[in-house]
């Protein structure tokens, strides 16, 4: 019965697989709308269930699975992401092909993403990384006919094994200095001998690599335009934020000893994501792409956080991807709505949508104030607690650039904003008619964009969820 | 038995990786790529094995590693190429001058 609840995302996600499986064997002519509503149903039990479900710590698999409490919220919240990029995807699912397949291939990249979170080894942790990343790169190609689509899948597969090599290179040189795989066991013996320190930043970089980190992002902003739009937000907010959950956690309780190296790489790191993010998202024109450097900047914010190296660090770094999933599922909501229905993708073609579609304009105008940490939305708060935990090395240079960093970011957020509200436009997109599913997900999202940063008790929440970690 | 050292054996497998590197950063051919990588993944497995060994005797942990790896990369390169055979069908050539839409 222990693990009925140790592994409740896990069986739930295969079990679900099963019954499509099933239901496509079953009945091969069914509808696309009704598949959609088969899995839109299904996955809102399972995120029901996996928030009511009570929580259990503890381990199985002799140490190979590995549950807590903040990883359980983790999980919980990625399945509900899940939920929502399914509700607003809802357009371009209508129009493609192999609609089940597309499913199937989601399911198991969640579910591989939970299982990396729980991973309590390395053999483990490889395993779930590569189920969460090659059925991602299928996802990428969906576009069929697309020449870039095709494109994107090519540059994400190959970058994602070649740093699973350079990961996997890192982890033999763990195992050469101390003869064990096992977290717990690794924690016992980390130490500075320099093979066990190559062998760590080797497996930072594989890391480091997914999360797109400056010197190894360039297969970001490619993918992300090249990718059919639910599934970049699927990239950018599901798979991103597990892989920062897994980061904070093999950082903080596994190399915990290495404290100074790692805080030397974030360091530097972080400083070139920023700015570099920011300066390549000034120049964007597509939406998508505009959105991918976007996202490389609000990385490097995280890494910030991390760099404290305290409690508040990591409380912060997920509070900070709550805040950052609902933000970007009603940017990426918006743009797939424009994309599927019109095709359009670029800056200057959302110039007067404000007159003609007030209610897209307006959640795509809140999702970047909350992006770019305009004070009543929750972004604002989820900054402040990532320079907060920042602050606690003492290390004020870090904090400075970041500052400044978000003051250089308003600048092109509010540029979509002015082309959206106060550019006037003779062929601007014409009104629009949203499905229930979209806005369902559109006001879920902005609801939660302004009470995450208004209730305290959600920061208080995560604070004591890692508690003890 | 044990006649070749283990650093013999290291270096090999560290030849064979930067030999991946490489040829996964100057090869234009999308298959030699994937080549390449496998080559990687191949000094991995040598790595661990040569460990395990040497190094660990009484315990199994790297080789089933190495096990472990083989697989994935089976798996890897199954979607890999079914990735290629679709960008062959949209841009008919598999170099990756060709494909260039996506640009900074």
């Amino acid at each position: 019965m222990q693990l009925f609840y140790l592994l409740k995302n896990e069986w739930m996600l295969s079990f679900m697989m099963v019954v499509l499986l099933i239901l496509k064997v079953a009945d091969n002519g069914r509808s696309h709308s009704s598949w959609i509503r088969i899995f839109n149903g299904l996955m809102l039990v399972l995120c029901v269930a996996g928030w009511l479900m009570p929580t259990v710590e503890g381990e199985a698999f002799g140490g190979m699975f590995f549950s807590y409490k903040a990883g359980a919220f983790a999980k919980n919240l990625l399945c509900t992401g899940t939920l929502f990029i399914g509700l607003i995807g809802e357009d371009w699912l209508k129009k493609t092909r192999h609609v089940v397949e597309f499913y199937l291939l989601i399911i198991s990249t969640l579910m591989g993403m939970c299982f990396m979170i729980s991973a309590g080894h390395m053999l483990m942790f490889y395993l779930s990384l590569e189920l969460a990343s090659i059925p991602l790169a299928a996802m990428c190609n969906f576009g069929f006919e697309e020449r870039r689509s095709g494109e994107a899948a090519m540059k994400l597969i190959l970058s994602s094994a070649f740093s699973s090599g350079l990961m996997l290179m890192g982890i033999s040189f763990l195992y050469g200095a101390t003869g064990t795989l096992s977290f717990a066991q690794l924690t016992l013996m980390s130490s500075y001998e320099p093979l066990f320190i190559i062998g760590f930043v080797l497996l930072f970089t594989g890391i480091v690599f997914k999360l797109s980190v400056v010197p190894f992002h360039l297969w970001t902003a490619d993918v992300y335009e090249g990718s059919p739009a639910p599934v970049t937000a699927f990239l950018s907010v599901i798979s991103k934020g597990a892989m920062v959950m897994v980061f904070a956690y093999i950082l903080y309780h596994v190399f915990g000893a290495l404290n100074d190296v790692w805080y030397t790489l974030l360091y530097v790191l972080s400083i070139a994501t920023m700015v570099i993010g920011n300066l390549f998202a000034i120049r964007q024109q597509n939406l998508k792409r505009f959105l991918a450097f976007s996202s490389i900047t609000q990385i490097g914010y995280i890494l910030v956080g991390i760099s404290g190296s305290s409690a508040e660090g990591f409380t912060a770094a997920m509070y900070f991807i709550v805040v950052y999933l609902f933000s970007n599922i009603v940017a990426f909501g918006v743009i797939t709505h424009i994309a599927s229905k019109t095709g359009n993708e670029t800056i200057d073609s959302y110039k007067g949508l404000a007159k003609t579609n007030p209610f897209l304009a307006w959640s795509m105008a809140i999702a970047l104030f909350s992006l770019a940490g305009v004070p009543p939305t929750a972004g604002f708060f989820g900054k402040i607690f990532l320079l907060k935990a920042g602050v606690g090395t003492g290390n004020f240079v870090l904090i400075i650039v970041a500052a400044l960093n978000m003051i250089v970011a308003l600048y092109y957020y509010l540029r979509v904003i002015r082309a959206m509200f106060m550019d006037s436009n003779e062929n601007a997109i014409q009104p629009l008619e949203s499905g229930l599913s979209l806005r369902i997900a559109l006001f879920v999202c902005l609801a939660g964009i302004i009470l995450t940063g208004f209730a305290g008790s959600i920061y208080e929440y995560i604070l004591n969820l890692n508690v003890g970690l | 038995m044990n006649a070749i050292p283990l650093t013999h054996v290291l270096m090999v497998s560290t030849a064979l990786f930067f030999i991946g590197v490489y040829g996964f950063f100057t090869r234009r051919n999308l298959i030699t790529m994937l080549m390449s990588i496998e080559l990687i993944l191949n000094s991995v497995n040598i790595n661990f094995v040569a460990f395990n060994k040497y190094l660990y005797p009484e315990q199994m942990e790297g080789l089933f590693f190495s096990l472990f790896t083989i697989a994935i990369a089976a798996a890897e390169a199954a979607v890999a190429i079914a990735i290629i055979i679709n960008l062959y069908r949209t841009h008919s050539s598999i170099d990756v001058e060709d494909a260039d839409e996506l640009k900074l």
